[in-house]
């Protein structure tokens, strides 16, 4: 099980998958927005996204917790 | 009589358009969000109001809470800065029908403006050359590729309504616009509620050279000369530069005819920048105009000796111009480096805390700040902490400042920009005068890979 964790401070502008969806190693899972900019948060490996721990609009801190992934 | 303004902005601009008021003797209002309650800019104003939460739409976007801070201060005039409301005719409508004065432009020249296929159909019947390109909003990507195939690639896919660098994109090949057309079209929608999308041919070896505008109420217009903006990261300008190191003294008056030509079409008033790309020959075409202060003013003020910001008021208070065109001489060379919070290589934001925060000085430098020393930088809005100008007698003397001024310019706790600065003002081609749109992704991102 790995956790994916925010990369910087921002805000969830979309989650592009959704919770028992197969991913691939850097399929972005959600898209931050943070100071105008979009940052993509991809996954660091092949798994099964088990639980998306944001909705969009919520305020994440870098390090938080996004998804979790089982691989 | 202007005599209380309130700022419908944050962070540089906001402490910028209140020292000029401050010169001035007129009273200022800040409007801030919960973010921005230590920002420098709230404690410079002679009186401050919380707007709301931290978000654009609760905050700075909230056009009727600034409106009814406004009345409540016993304002007069807002002046609306650049980004967030300047450019949204609706707020300019709002502020007038609320009996504050608006310091910019009419709503109808914003509006005009704003939908960028109407402003180059407005550039068109005023004689000022376009890039070539679309007359109307291409309606799907069967019809883009039909046109791609008379412009010729590489062609620049674009927003009618978009702006700072959103929703446009370089397309090389039918697959890249088959691509890209509906993504775009899509984040247009989200940004700016409109997703009508146009085509333009995309120079090579391009450069970005703009005209600052002054216009009066009475039909009185003169320009400001040139900037050169062409160094960008993200479709975003990051040197800016008077005078031009590129263009003939004949290219010059070219463009400044150019651009009071279209003031002068449009009605056009107060202060205004028309844009330009500008090919190796020197031919020159109309990329849009911005109908607010922009973030490069201070070069302009720098060579010029005018005051933008005063030149604002004093035009929103009906005055005649203070100056004819004969009057506007340019002294020396000014350039501008925006500091940035973000990763010099990948461009990635860098909120945070800044622990330490120590700007440069001296006789030839200017700063323009958003920030100080223990202060979060979040991440809510635009990344630009501040702006760093520095003028000489020529272009190599300010460039000898700017580098100075750069290596003592101390931000601790966040990443930001400066080492790639550092590297651009050093680069022999950004010496030799090279500097053409493409320079970060043909010199600066290269060198970083060999790194």
């Amino acid at each position: 099980m790995t956790e994916i964790k925010a990369s910087m401070a921002g805000s969830v502008w979309k989650i592009v998958v959704s919770e028992g969806e197969t991913v691939e190693e850097d399929q972005d899972i959600v898209i931050l927005e943070s100071m105008k900019m979009e940052i993509p948060i991809p996954a660091e490996s092949d798994g099964t996204v088990k639980e998306l721990k944001v909705a969009e609009g919520d305020f994440v801190n870098e390090g938080d917790t996004i998804a979790i992934l089982e691989s | 009589m202007i005599k209380k303004i309130v700022i419908a902005n944050r962070g540089e601009i906001a402490a910028r358009v209140i020292r000029t008021c401050n010169r001035l003797g007129i009273d200022t209002v800040a409007v801030y969000s919960e973010a921005d309650q230590n920002a420098p800019f709230v404690s410079m104003a002679d009186e401050c109001f919380l707007l709301g939460p931290s978000r654009v739409q609760e905050s700075y976007m909230n056009a009727e809470k600034i409106i009814s801070i406004a009345e409540k201060a016993g304002a007069d005039a807002i002046h609306p800065g650049y980004g967030f409301l300047s450019e949204n005719s609706r707020f300019a409508d709002q502020c007038r029908e609320a009996g504050l004065v608006f310091i910019g432009p009419s709503s109808k020249v914003i509006e005009h403006m704003g939908n960028k296929i109407a402003a180059r159909q407005a550039m068109k019947d005023a004689g000022v050359p376009i890039v070539p390109g679309t007359d109307e909003a291409v309606a799907n990507v069967e019809d883009a590729k039909k046109i791609a195939e008379t412009i010729g690639y590489p062609i620049m896919l674009k927003a009618a309504s978009g702006g700072g660098g959103i929703g446009m994109q370089v397309v090389n090949t039918d697959e890249e616009l088959e691509k890209a057309f509906d993504s775009n079209a899509k984040r247009a929608q989200t940004f700016f509620g409109d997703g009508a999308m146009f085509m333009e041919k995309k120079l090579d070896n391009a450069r970005h050279i703009e005209i600052q505008l002054l216009a009066d109420q009475h039909g009185n217009a003169i320009h400001l000369f040139e900037r050169e903006c062409s160094i960008q990261r993200r479709n975003q300008k990051v040197i800016e530069e008077a005078p031009s190191p590129f263009i003939s003294e004949s290219t010059r008056d070219a463009m400044g005819e150019s651009a009071i030509r279209a003031a002068k079409a449009l009605n056009y008033t107060n202060a205004g920048t028309i844009e330009f790309i500008m090919d190796e020959d020197e031919n020159f075409y109309f990329l849009e105009m911005n109908t607010r202060i922009q973030v490069e003013h201070p070069v302009t003020e720098e060579v010029t000796g005018v005051d933008i910001v005063e030149q604002q008021i004093a035009i929103a208070n009906g005055e005649t111009l203070a100056y004819n065109q004969s009057d506007i001489g340019r002294v020396g060379h000014a350039i501008e480096a925006r500091i940035y919070a973000e990763d010099p290589e990948t461009f990635f934001p860098s909120p945070g805390y800044i622990s330490t925060f120590e700007l440069p000085d001296g006789e030839n430098i200017r700063n323009e700040t958003a920030v100080k020393a223990d202060f979060t930088v979040t991440p809510f809005y635009d990344p630009m902490i501040g702006k760093l100008i520095a003028k000489g007698a020529d272009r190599n003397e300010a460039i000898t400042a700017l580098k100075q001024a750069l290596l003592n310019y101390k931000v601790e706790g966040i990443k930001t920009n400066i080492p790639m600065l550092l590297e651009v003002v050093d680069h022999s081609q950004f010496l030799n005068g090279n500097t053409t749109t493409a320079f970060i992704d043909n010199y600066y991102l290269p060198m970083m890979k060999t790194n």
